[in-house]
Order: structure tokens, then sequence, then C-alpha cells
């Protein structure tokens, strides 16, 4: 099962080598690691979607680099997580009419229109990509690039400080 | 002080003013600058003959004296040369400094001559490291990699310094105050999970203090002696922790796991409670993890949060110093015991007397027949006393040593533990006499690690450093025979070393030092003791010894502690069901 980290780094030269060679040498399976920077100029988000059941130590591990600020593991299905891809495919002039409509139902963008091929841009939930991957695949997919999911935590909090969830996506 | 200097003067300064008083080292172009106000300095440099051994040095240093050790290379081979030592300071916790030289800011990453990814290549080998890219940075840099190797988990540092980076000029400043938002090792147990660990603690029929090297770092070992004392506790002790509670105290029951003696190990397996004591659960002390100390509740405490659950689930974990924690649970167990004893624990401790008694660690020296290396190990620890500080290399030997030397005090066992690194006694030794010359200084090598680093020793010799070199020459690497004698069927691959054996006397004498050969057991008692009687000068003693003998007790590799084999004879045929067995 995948599970989503989300780590605060220290936006140092070399932390992404850093966690990278953490996971290598601990044998542990990186699925897709996304790396951005953040609201605070000194620190980087790295969101890292990992395979296994090795939450604990990976969490620990990530925390064992003195780079590393904060480490949070989002649960499954419950943080806010996006993605974005680009899909090429196949789009025969006759059969262009029914991709596009595919395209629409899934608000798609058409990002650029080739002799044989289309190119749509989602970006979304990661099922709702995977779903119209699906879809697509008939067509044959001549290329694809996704993002690596990034993900964070949903605000929780209500104004007395009680636990209560406002509003979901 | 705020004075114009070079980035090398910089470095120099700031290693004085964090207390450095030695180094150990090997120049090179891209360091050169920083080796020429090594001469104005009052630091001490020893100048390796291999930067390997420049960086055991330092760690046996670190060893022995509690201190930051201090190694420095050149860029490219002087770096990469410093990798096992790294590693081994990594696995074993030693804070250790690391300075390189790296080829100038302009040319890292054209392949310049003797460049090498330093940065890179030391990342997993080290706690943390450092490219410095500006000379304004050397007061922060240094500042705060001798903060990290000595906190927390301790661990190697490495600051790869480019060499126009060192000729840079700049203006000394005060460090800043070290920012590192996400390094706040945790000192303090949580007082609730001292509480719950004292529980169990006085509930427990058949607990055991099982106490890891980290005890030896925190500088610990009489508030762990205290706490066995007071909550009545078992002590076994891991090989990185012999000397962490004295073999001679009642409570102790010596080292366990896969060369451990029998009462140690069976005491884990048949425990209901095991109190980890800043030890990690290593495989060399598990054997198979599923069939360890099946019965055991668990209280691990560490400084390292990673450490527990990484191999067994605790009931109770604590997050702490070794130290403070053991001053917690001793406050915590006076609460408790209001004036009152401790469980008495009769029958468990009657057992372990039994299991002592039934099988003790022995060995037979036949006084006519091959010297056997137990007996070469107990007869320094009689001569030479209490207070020697022991450095051994790996393989058999280093087991003996560890087995049979009776330690008495924490510091005085110096071994590589985690890494397993061959050539590690000589300038381990060598590291360890320069911090603390007052103390005699024994390393018990193997024939095969002697001649990994021996060169060392024209360091030692001439530097002045009188370390004493027991050569155990058993003609093999013993221990890879060991395994090919027990598991591929006596099929010798590699391990002879007697096609050529060198002559260790006039090899010891060709590097400076005193060279003695003791051939027959009676020769061993003078030899150590005309050994004894080299002050000045480091002492190569070569003992011939049996070529046959094999180490144990053992547990088969990934097998259950369950099963401790005793004797050669009582090990499973590797062969499997033979024919003849078929009657
Ligand atoms: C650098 C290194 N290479 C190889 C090994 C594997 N190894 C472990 S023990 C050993 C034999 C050691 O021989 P020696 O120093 O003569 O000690 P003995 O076992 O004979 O006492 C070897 C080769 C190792 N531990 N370290
Ligand atoms: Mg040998």
């Amino acid at each position: 099962m995948n599970h989503v980290i989300s780590v605060q780094v220290e936006n140092k030269p070399g932390v992404l080598a850093r966690v990278a060679s953490m996971f290598a040498g601990r044998g542990f399976n990186i699925h897709s690691l996304a790396v951005g920077p953040t609201a605070d100029p000194t620190l980087s988000r790295m969101t890292v979607v990992v395979d296994g059941p090795e939450m604990e130590q990976i969490i620990k591990q990530l925390y064992k680099l003195v780079h590393t600020v904060k480490v949070t593991e989002l649960p499954a299905g419950q943080g806010l997580e996006r993605e974005i891809m680009m899909l090429r495919v196949n789009a025969e002039a006759s059969r262009r009419g029914e991709i596009m409509e595919s395209a629409a139902i899934f608000k798609a963008k058409t990002v650029d229109v080739g002799v044989s091929t289309l190119t749509f841009e989602l970006s979304g939930d990661p099922d709702a990509l995977a779903d119209f991957l699906e879809l697509m695949r008939p067509y044959g997919i001549v290329d694809l690039v996704k993002s690596g999911r990034i993900a964070m935590a949903r605000d929780t909090k209500s104004k007395d400080g009680n636990k209560a969830r406002l509003r979901s996506a | 002080m705020s004075q114009t200097m070079t980035g090398a003067q910089a470095l120099i300064y700031a290693l004085e003013r964090q207390g450095v008083d030695i180094m150990f080292g090997v120049p090179g172009g891209a360091i050169l600058p920083a080796y020429d106000p090594i001469l104005d300095s009052k630091i001490r440099h020893v100048l390796a003959r291999h930067e390997q051994g420049a960086g055991h040095m330092a760690s046996g240093y670190a060893h022995a004296t509690g201190r930051v050790g201090v190694m420095v290379a050149t860029s490219g081979p002087g770096a990469t040369n410093l990798i096992t030592p790294l590693q081994d300071c990594y696995m074993d916790s030693i804070p250790v400094v690391a300075i390189t030289g790296q080829v100038a800011t302009h040319a890292i990453g054209n392949d310049a001559f003797q460049e090498a990814h330093t940065w890179g290549i030391s990342m997993p080998a080290t706690k943390h490291n450092y490219l410095v890219t500006d000379a304004n940075d050397i007061p922060e840099v240094i500042n705060e990699a001798f903060h990290l190797a000595a906190t927390g988990r301790p661990g190697p540092i490495l600051v790869d310094l480019p060499k126009d980076v060192l000729a840079a000029t700049m203006t000394w400043h005060e460090p800043e105050e070290i920012k590192l938002p996400g390094y706040k090792p945790s000192v303090r147990g949580h007082p609730k999970q001292v509480k719950a660990a004292i529980e169990l603690i006085q509930e427990s029929a058949r607990p055991v203090l099982y106490t890891g090297g980290g005890v030896i770092r925190a500088e610990a070992s009489a508030e762990l002696t205290r706490f066995a004392e007071m909550a009545n506790l078992p002590v076994v002790t891991t090989l990185m922790a012999r000397g962490a509670i004295a073999d001679s105290h009642p409570l102790t029951l010596g080292m366990s796991g896969m060369h451990g003696c029998y009462t140690a190990t069976t005491a884990i397996q048949q425990s209901d409670l095991l109190i980890a004591m800043a030890a990690r659960f290593d495989d060399r002390v598990t054997g198979d993890v599923a069939a360890f100390a099946p019965h055991a509740r668990v209280i691990h405490v560490d400084v390292d949060p990673a450490e527990i659950g990484k191999v067994r689930n605790p009931d109770v974990p604590i997050v702490g110093d070794a130290k403070v924690v053991l001053e917690q649970l001793l406050e915590e167990l006076e609460k408790k015991l209001a004036g009152g004893a401790a469980p008495e624990r009769a029958e468990w401790f009657d057992q372990l007397a039994r299991w002592q008694r039934d099988y003790p660690l022995a060995f037979d020296q036949d006084p006519h027949g091959p010297i056997q290396q137990q007996y070469v190990i107990s007869e320094i620890n009689r001569i030479s006393g209490k207070d020697t500080i022991v450095v051994a290399g790996v393989g058999q030997h280093q087991m003996w040593a560890a087995q049979f030397w009776g330690f008495e005090k924490p510091n005085t066992w110096i071994n590589s533990g985690g890494l397993g690194t061959m050539g590690y006694a000589v300038p381990a030794a060598v590291g360890a006499q320069a911090g603390m010359p007052e103390e005699t200084v024994w390393a018990i090598d193997g024939d095969g690690c002697f001649q990994m680093t021996m060169q060392e020793l024209i360091t030692a010799s001439v530097e002045g450093i009188p370390v004493k070199i027991a050569v155990m020459n058993n003609g093999a690497l013993g221990m890879v025979k060991q395994w090919q004698k027990l598991f591929y069927h006596e099929r010798f691959s590699a391990v002879d070393l007697t096609d050529h054996t060198p002559n260790y006397v006039k090899l010891a004498e060709a590097m400076g030092c005193v060279g003695i050969r003791a051939e027959k057991p009676e020769e061993v008692a003078p030899a150590i003791e005309k050994a004894m009687a080299t002050k000045d000068q480091p002492v190569v003693v070569e003992f011939v010894c049996d070529p046959e003998a094999m180490v144990f007790p053992m547990v088969v590799a990934g097998g259950s502690n369950d099963n401790v084999i005793m004797r050669p004879e009582d090990l499973p045929d590797p062969r499997g069901p033979q024919p003849e067995d078929e009657i």
C-alpha cells in the first residue's frame, strides 16, 4: 500500500541527495518524489510516496538526517493529494471527436494538437488521473509525464480548537 | 579576535578552539594550505603512513578518551582512504571529525587531478558532512561539525575544504549560534515511560539488563552498575559494551551473542524482561530475530529514536541519553522501593549460577602443546593489570579477547564491532596510546589483520608512542578458516597465510620496534614481561599459536540463540545426513 509523507527540510545544497541516498541505502522504495520551495525560503518540502510496511522506520530515518525539520505522514485518502500529468495519445482524425469528449468529462485541458496526436493536461486527485489514463489507453499512449504527487494535510481545526472537518475537496 | 587570515588559518584556529590537541593525517596537494599553519599551532600532528591508519587512530583516540578524534587527508585518494574508518566510526557511534582537502571550487566536477566526489562518497558513511564553498563559513562549519560529532548519538562528520577556500582571505568572526532546526536530540526520557519501566522491572521474575556500547559512549557505567545493584538485575554486555560494568561484579554474566558465553546468551533467551540499555539488537547479538528472547517483554532505552522498534518492538520505549535515563530510573526506583529491597529473584539467580557452573568459558593450555590464544590473552591480562587498554583486530583473536579479558573499567576495550574492520588494531592502538600516554595499551591482533595496517608501527616509533602489539600468529585468516571448516566441508579457500610467513621479529625491528617471539607456552609470560618492561618503544610480540583452534561457544549465523554450540562435535553435520548414519 502507498503512504504519503510530507517532509520539511532545510533548503540546503544536496538535501535531495541525502534523502534519496537514505532511501536507497536502507532499501526503502520510493514510488514518487516531488520537491519544491515553501513559503519560507529557508525550507523546502518533499512529498514522498512510498511502498511498504516500514513507515515508522522511514519516518525515523528521515528525522535522523540533520537537515530534516519535520516529517508528517498523511493518512491514506485523508490528505489533500494532487498530481499533474501530460498525456499524448494517438488521435486519427476519425477518432478525435470521441477522444475530446472523453477528455471533457475529466476536464482535461488540450495543450497540444499534432497531425495525428492530441496532448492533454490533467491535474487532480491521483485516482482521477489513473481513471483517465485507463480511458485513453485503448487509443494508444504515445507519451506520458507525471509530476509525482504533492500533498497537504487538511485543516481540521475548528475555531474553538476542537478537531472538526470544516470542508472537504 | 577579528583578524584577517586565510581559510586554512581559520580552520586550524577553529580546531584549537574546539580543544583539539592532536590530529592524525597525511598531507597532499589540495590540503597543502592547511598544513602550513599547523607548523605554528600547538596542535600535535601525527603523520600516519596511510590515511586509513590516520582514521583508525582518530577513532582509537576518541574511544579511549571520549573526546572527538580528528583525521586529515588530501583530496581524491586521501579522502577515499578515509571511508573505511568513517564507516567504522558510524557503525560504532564514535565521535570523529574528518578534514579533507578538495580541488579548487572552479575545478569541481571537471575530473580535475585528484578529484573525488568526497561529499557524495562520504554521505552514507557519516552522520553529516559538509562541502565548504566560502572561507567565511569555516567558523560555523567547524563548530557545527564538533557539535554534531559529540552530541546525540555520536558519529563521524566530514568537512571537505577546496584548496581555494583554504587559501582565501577571510576575517575571523565568532561562530554564530548553532542553528539546526531539525537536530534536537532527546536527553531526558519521558517520565511516564520511566515509571512504566520501573513497574515492569519490579514485576519481572527473570529480567536481564542487556547493555550496549551506548552506555560507554554516554559515560554511564557508574549509573548502570548502581541501577543493576539497586534493581537486582543480572547484566549482559554486548561486544561493544565490554567494560561498561566490571566483569568481577557478581551481577555480570559476560558477553552474549554469536560467540557470547552460554549463560549470557541463554539468560536473554529465557528472560521475561529485557532492559536494552543503549544497545541496538545487532544480528550478532540476536541471531534469528524471530526466535530471540521469545518470552521477554522489552524496555528499550536509546538516544537514537530510529533504533527503537528497528529490530524488535519494545513494550516501553525510552528515548534519551543513557546516563540521564539511568539517573531517572534510579530516582523512580528509589521512590518505588521506599527503603525496601528489590525482588530477590532467587530462582532466577540460582538458575544463572547453575549455567555458569555447568557451561563456563574455559580453555585448556597443554603445557607441551601449541600456544592457545586464550592463554596468551589471560596472561597479558594477569601481567599488565586491569587498567590496560585493550585494542583488538577482527577475527578469532578478537572474540577470544572479548571473552577472556576481565574488563574492569569502561573505555578499556576498543574494537571494531559494527563494521568488523580487519586492520583496526594497530592504528587504533596508536591513537588510544597517543590520547592516554600514561596507560598501558595492548593490541591483540591477528596475523592477517596485522599485515593490513602494520606500517603504522613506523608512525608509532617515530612519534614515540609505545604501544604493545600481540600478533596471534595462527598462520591463517582464522575466523574465515573456522567457517570453512564448519560450513564448507573443510574446503579451505584463500585462508592460509603460511606460504610465506614474514619474520615478525625482524619486521618489528625494521619498523623501529622491539620484536619478541614466543613459540611455546612457557615462553608466553616471559615475552609479555619483556614487553611490559619496554617503556619507550613500541613492541611487537609474535605468539606462534595453535592453527586449528576454533572459537566457541558459537551460534550459527542466522540460527536461534537457543542453540548455543559449546564444542565442534555439537554442530549439525554440514553435509546433512550421511550414509553411515542410516543404520
Ligand atoms: C577489511 C576486512 N576484510 C575481510 C574481512 C573478513 N574477515 C573477517 S575475520 C577474517 C580473518 C582475520 O584473520 P586474522 O587477522 O589472522 O585473525 P584470526 O581470525 O586468525 O584470529 C577475515 C578475512 C574483514 N572482517 N575485514
Ligand atoms: Mg590469524
